[in-house]
């Protein structure tokens, strides 16, 4: 057995077993939210998503991402260019954090 | 959901008719408006989805007296509108011509798919030329209604072999200088949009507007609609899900998705399918998968009686659960 299992994905309304009103606010809110034409398109809402997935790391929403993007009728250029886009901020928000070291190194005269 | 669809899903089959059940369907014929004849299985492609399992290799064509059948069947019955010319790649057939001047000369609608790559490649055994065919169909105003998979190479020929994009961008040419396309224009050119892989169609709209874009603003091409189809779950497109284990998955994702507005719609309701060889199907489908229609006897093009095919119950298995998915699927596009 895997921690992560696919076919678990489907298994995800199960949480709900227990305090289902707090499950069903969620699942309303998070409908509303991703799955809804809005001010964003459902496609630019997924490829979001998608790179989310991906800058948390989450193998259920990045297969869950991945399908919503090519459904809502997404290529993988552009499914690619959202990943990147995830990947340089995380890259980014690694290094923006050098300015805390310049800092210190000024602060220790170096 | 395992739960919900126990009775659909039992030992590895997908019970359609249990599915229309519990949604308080049934869905008897409600007319015939369309002859869809499939008067060839020889095609210069062999795509990965196709249902037809068409090739270079096929034989298989309809005959002359059976094409012949299929005319006096338009010409005895006013209520058939419609001639839904396929293959194959139906303009291989020596008698195609022919079907499609006869057609026109009853006043009906012909549409034929064509794959647009025929017009550059020719027949692909005897090299002969297809170059006639943008100027024949605008010469009969021929609805034209041709795949293609995706506005980028990428998609396209994945699906439909190396090359076919740039070759059918060419052909779209050809027909866009006919005159096809044009918003008022009566020639009609649509385009049809299939997945390349296991999910669904986004919806037809939103990739209608993505494909003009794209088309226009990188080829300069028009056309008129763009059709969404879902992918069957038979033949090449079953294989090459089995292949990558994912058939009973692509099955569960097409139940889940069953929307009873679709069912209503579907195409089999309005339609009749004729193989080569002049049997009688609810679809393509089914005649790919060879679930004749059966009466008292099996009926074919030969024993023609509308008034038994409009009593006639319509035979379901699981790949019709392809049509019931999401936003509907049937040779015209969605259907919700």
């Amino acid at each position: 057995m895997n921690y992560y299992e696919s076919k678990d994905l489907g298994r995800f309304a199960e949480v709900g077993k227990f305090k289902p009103d707090l499950m069903k606010k969620f699942f309303d809110y998070y409908n509303a939210a991703t799955n809804t034409d809005g001010a964003l398109s459902k496609r630019e809402k997924a490829l979001i998503a998608l790179a989310i997935s991906h800058f948390k790391q989450c193998p259920y929403c990045i297969e869950a991402y991945t399908t919503a993007s090519l459904e809502s009728g997404a290529n993988p250029d552009q499914m690619t260019e959202a990943i990147h886009v995830a990947a340089s901020m995380a890259a980014g928000m690694n290094l923006v954090h050098g300015v805390q070291m310049l800092n210190i190194l000024e602060k220790s005269g170096v | 959901m395992r739960d919900n669809n126990s009775a659909i899903i039992q030992n590895g089959k997908y019970n359609f008719q249990e599915k229309l059940t519990k949604n308080s369907l049934s869905l008897p014929p409600s007319s015939i408006e369309t002859l869809q004849v499939n008067i060839t299985l020889k095609c210069n492609q062999a795509c990965l989805h196709c249902h037809v399992d068409s090739s270079p290799k096929r034989t298989e064509q309809m005959e002359k007296i059976t094409v012949d059948k299929c005319l006096e069947i338009l010409s005895n019955h006013k209520e058939i509108k419609n001639i839904d010319i396929t293959g194959g790649a139906p303009e291989l057939n020596p008698h195609f011509d022919y079907l499609v001047i006869e057609a026109k000369k009853l006043d009906k609608h012909v549409m034929v798919r064509h794959n647009l790559t025929i017009t550059i490649d020719g027949d692909p055994t005897t090299g002969e030329s297809k170059k006639y065919l943008p100027e024949f169909y605008s010469k009969h105003s021929v609805e034209v209604i041709s795949s293609l998979p995706y506005y980028q190479e990428y998609f396209t020929d994945k699906q439909r072999g190396r090359g076919v994009f740039n070759k059918s961008i060419d052909s779209l040419k050809l027909l866009n200088d006919q005159g096809y396309g044009n918003e008022n224009s009566d020639l009609k050119l649509d385009l049809v949009y299939n997945p390349a892989g296991a999910f669904l169609p986004a919806s037809q709209q939103s990739l209608e507007q993505d494909f003009k874009k794209e088309l226009w603003e990188k080829f300069g091409l028009k056309f008129n609609n763009l059709y969404t189809i879902t992918n069957m779950p038979i033949h090449r497109f079953r294989e090459q899900l089995e292949r990558l284990g994912n058939y009973d998955e692509y099955m569960e994702k097409l139940i889940n998705a069953f929307n009873p507005t679709a069912a209503n719609g579907v195409m089999c309701r309005s339609l009749l399918s004729v193989s080569y060889d002049g049997k009688l199907f609810d679809c393509d489908f089914n005649q790919m998968l060879g679930m004749q229609i059966y009466n008292i006897e099996p009926m074919t093009v030969f024993n023609f009686d509308i008034d038994l095919l409009l009593k006639r119950k319509i035979r379901f298995d699981s790949h019709c659960f392809g049509c019931t998915a999401g936003n509907g699927s049937s040779c015209g596009g969605a259907t919700v």
